[in-house]
């Protein structure tokens, strides 16, 4: 094991100079299932150790697994939402290996009969141009137990006198999602990947199969990677680049694996087909296993389990639950609220379009639910150290609800937006409703027109030379005496108001 | 049916993760190809136009609510192991892999 040589890379444009790239993806997700897929184990993240099993996902002997209907719908849905078609009829196997993480010695999963097949997913990539990615095959299978490698002193099995393992995740419904061989994205490989891990991402929150979060692991992406000299079309010798995480990860690890098969083969050396470790930190891949065939699972058809043979009527149904696509829905949305493509951006980034939309719903204007969720209340998230400003608003109660009646407060004339501002601070200290801290806090404009046109008049005459300059036609002179009043007034008057007061008195 | 060889015995040892000496191997082959040659038999029957079966009963869609029950219980789980520590299942190490 050589993790700590550094493999030779190739220069990036040499690599695009000789070498077309063929991605293939391969993502695990955790379903989001209250039991496991073949018992009733629940599923809960963070347990005790070995709190959550039973002889099922113990592989006891005499245990008889069934499946979990719900995980089996989720599947549906999925190839559904990938375009795909959806088997009349497919069974489970078993895959058979001898590793720990596994106590029967297999992992269910289905094999040459998967649940979907045969779709596509297009990805926007950041120039706005459509990637189509392939879908092979969407698949249902189970998640194994997570080893802890002690005696070590880095918690990797090298150094490592034992494992302790727990079963927990054991049985966890996965589903497998496997592109075809992806060509054609040239020196755009990297991005690809990533853009179709994200954009997959987001399509699998809106159905709400999952909660998709790559770094907690319930949503592993493994990248396949070959390269072909240009002008060929034979597919070179691949790698699998193993639980490449985070998105970033995903284009850093592509580019990296086109580097390294690049600086092999120009030297005339050939790719030995393994798994790849990447390694975040350094940005690189090492060695892992050599692959086993498929031959060497020794796959069959799991005796213990029955068919699944969803009728077109459940299909139909299930397709009739899909949500709107995610991209098809941020184009609508913007077009709706107004937004400009940065706007949106923005908006999309801080996580705000679920909230606003639900402020919109509620009454706001999509400009007002916009400004006041994405102005002060997400710097006081992001000082605070949370990211996401609904889970903040959420925790201190700041609802939808309270943005429609800030705005209402402002469109009545009851408060100016100097005004409105103090409020919502007033509101995310947590001093209660808008009204109630506007009642709190004293904050009204002045509706007595007596005592704003008494203003006005003190200050004409406190500034006669200003006041000249005004009826001499110069109306922009008024600005100075506008600011005099709302001095006056300690703030708490319309400033529109006192500009049209001004311009009667002196200008008629 | 090709002939069991011993590069085959030591291809299935290693995936079963079973230390085999060179006499082990040579013994296993022999073995097991008497069990592989006896098995052979049923690779005589005439099995044109039938379906391959992988279940008795033709039965499709048999699936569970997805509720949950009660576990085992740690104390329950690890009360089979061999070995325990923190609550969890402790095996030796798995060489040659990470
Ligand atoms: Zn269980």
């Amino acid at each position: 094991m050589s993790a700590t040589t550094t493999d030779a890379t190739l220069a990036w444009d040499d690599v695009l100079a000789a070498f077309d790239p063929v991605l293939g993806l391969e993502v695990h997700v955790e379903l989001g299932t209250n039991t496991k897929m073949f018992c009733g184990c629940a599923t809960e993240f963070g347990a005790e150790p070995n709190t959550q099993v039973c002889p099922v996902c113990l592989g006891l002997p005499g245990a008889l697994p069934v499946v979990n209907e719900v995980a089996v719908e989720s599947a549906i849905r999925i190839g559904l939402a990938l375009n795909c078609e959806i088997a009349q009829w497919c069974r489970f196997a078993r895959k058979n290996y001898f590793y720990p993480d596994m106590p029967k010695n297999f992992q269910t999963s289905q094999y040459d009969e998967p649940i979907a097949f045969e779709g596509f997913l297009d990805v926007e990539l950041d120039d706005g141009s459509t990637f189509r990615v392939e879908i092979e095959r969407a698949h249902m299978e189970e998640d194994t137990g997570k080893s802890l490698h002690v005696g070590g002193s880095t918690g990797r099995i090298h150094g490592a006198t034992h494992s302790l393992v727990d079963y927990n995740r054991a049985g966890i419904p996965l589903i497998e999602i496997v592109t075809k061989p992806l060509r054609g994205a040239g020196e755009r490989a990297p991005e690809v990947a990533r853009a179709y891990v994200a954009t997959l991402r987001d399509l699998l929150k809106a159905l709400d199969v999952s909660d998709v979060k790559m770094e907690q692991g319930s949503m592993r992406c493994d990248v396949n990677l070959s390269l072909m000299p240009k002008g060929t079309t034979t597919l070179g010798t691949r790698t699998e680049t193993k639980n490449v995480n985070s998105l970033r990860s995903v284009e850093r690890a592509v580019r990296y694996e086109m580097c390294r098969h690049g600086a092999i083969l120009k030297d005339g050396g050939s790719i030995l087909q393994e798994t790849r470790h990447w390694h975040e930190d350094t940005g690189i891949t090492t060695s892992g296993r050599v692959k086993s065939d498929a031959d060497d699972y020794r796959y069959f058809p799991e005796p213990d389990l029955v068919p699944v043979a969803p009728t077109r009527e459940t299909v139909e149904s299930l397709r009739a639950t899909l949500p709107e696509p995610p991209a098809q829905r941020r184009k609508r949305l913007q077009s709706d609220w107004g937004f400009s493509d940065l706007e949106m951006r923005d908006v999309l980034n801080a996580g705000l379009v679920d909230l606003i939309g639900e402020t919109v719903e509620a009454g706001a204007t999509p400009a007002g639910a916009r400004k006041w969720w994405s102005g002060d209340i997400a710097r006081r998230a992001n000082a605070e150290g949370s990211t996401d400003v609904a889970s903040y608003a959420a925790e201190r109660s700041i609802t939808p609800a309270h943005v429609v009646e800030l705005e209402g407060l402002v469109t009545s004339g009851r408060l100016n937006d100097s005004m409105a501002r103090q409020v919502w601070e007033g509101v995310l200290d947590g001093e209660g409703s808008p009204t109630a801290v506007a009642d709190a806090r004293g904050l009204e404009l002045v509706q007595d027109d007596g005592a704003l046109e008494a203003a006005v008049d003190e200050v004409i005459a406190a500034n006669p030379d200003v006041a000249q300059k005004v009826r001499d036609g110069k109306v922009q002179a008024a600005g100075a005496l506008i600011g005099q009043v709302m001095k006056a007034m300690k703030g708490q008057a319309d400033a529109g108001k006192a500009r049209e007061i001004i311009l009667a008195k002196l200008t008629s | 049916m090709a002939e069991l060889t011993r590069d085959d015995v030591a291809h299935l040892a290693g995936l079963a993760r079973i230390d085999l000496s060179d006499a082990e191997l040579d013994r296993m082959v022999g073995e097991l190809g008497v069990i592989l040659e006896s098995v052979a038999v049923v690779q005589q029957s005439p099995i044109e136009g039938v379906e391959p079966m992988s279940h008795p009963m033709p039965i499709v869609n048999v699936t569970r609510p997805d509720v949950v029950r009660p576990s085992l219980g740690a104390d329950a789980a690890l009360s089979g192991a061999p070995e325990s520590d923190q609550q969890r299942f402790s095996v030796p190490r798995i060489l040659d892999e990470d």
